[in-house]
């Protein structure tokens, strides 16, 4: 961030992105929302635990730069393999975060990239495997200052 | 976004055959979220890059379909399993339409 004396026109609509975030009202996506968002994909189908791991940090200090690696155990072969990933947030604006598409000249199902969260929210990632199987996994991150509001 | 969308890219130059090796893209890119409101309380209008191909030798490898909540300047990272000797092509599609491009050779030895 810039030094504490000046405050940059990104930083004021920074607080005031806080500001609003703190005002009743504002929509947040909910546990619900992200129960919504797999139902459009996979309607009623039930997903298993395990293969599937979200390595995000505990705590986030920076709730606009939050990095994410998903991997999914799989020998990724043509019979065998991981087709997608979706990853949600339960206390974002919009509960998508990303969906991977992998193929199995991929070899590994792992992914990784930078998401920003607005505040401490549990990350739901749910795996589709080759043959319908599906696997989820949810994580908490603590995040100590948010994505300023997208 | 007055800036033009640099992708970087790195992909090792050389592999062992069926050797994993690990891709990481990044690309410069504001990734406006359309959840922000300027000074004037109007909302500033989404604007993100919403996908990310990975092909090699025209084939699919790769793809990430990327949500508003994807950070600024996008990383990506993903694997793949060197076969053949050919060149990578990424692409980044941007909600206006427009499409960066980048290429990368890849030697299996």
């Amino acid at each position: 961030m810039t030094s504490p004396m000046i405050v940059s026109r990104r930083d004021a609509l920074c607080l005031s992105a806080a500001a609003l975030a703190l005002a009743p009202g504002l929509a947040r996506a909910d546990a619900a929302a992200v129960e919504a968002e797999l139902r459009k994909l996979y309607g009623d189908r039930k997903a298993g635990s395990g293969k599937i791991k979200i390595d995000v940090p505990q705590i986030a200090e920076n709730g606009l730069v939050v990095p994410i690696n998903i991997e999914v155990d799989s020998a990724m072969t043509e019979a065998d393999h991981v087709k997608a990933v979706h990853v949600f947030a339960d206390g974002n604006p919009l509960p998508g975060v990303v969906s991977f598409r992998f193929t199995p000249a991929c070899g590994k199902a792992a992914a990784s990239t930078r998401m920003r969260l607005a505040q401490t929210q549990n990350i739901v990632a749910i795996a589709e495997m080759a043959d319908g199987a599906l696997f989820s996994a949810k994580s908490e991150v603590k995040v100590t200052i948010g994505g300023c509001g997208g | 976004m007055s800036n033009k969308p640099v992708p970087r890219v790195r992909v090792p130059a050389n592999a062992k055959k069926d050797e994993l090796i690990e891709i990481k893209t990044l690309i410069s890119h504001e990734m406006e979220s359309g959840q922000r409101k300027d000074a004037a309380g109007a909302t500033i209008p989404r604007k993100i890059i919403h996908t990310f191909t990975a092909s090699f030798n025209g084939k699919m490898v790769f793809e990430a379909n990327w949500h508003p909540a994807i950070s600024a300047n996008p990383y990506q990272s993903f694997f793949y399993k060197a076969v053949e000797s050919g060149e990578f092509t990424f692409q980044w599609k941007d909600d206006d339409g427009s499409v960066y491009e980048s290429k990368a050779k890849l030697t299996v030895a």
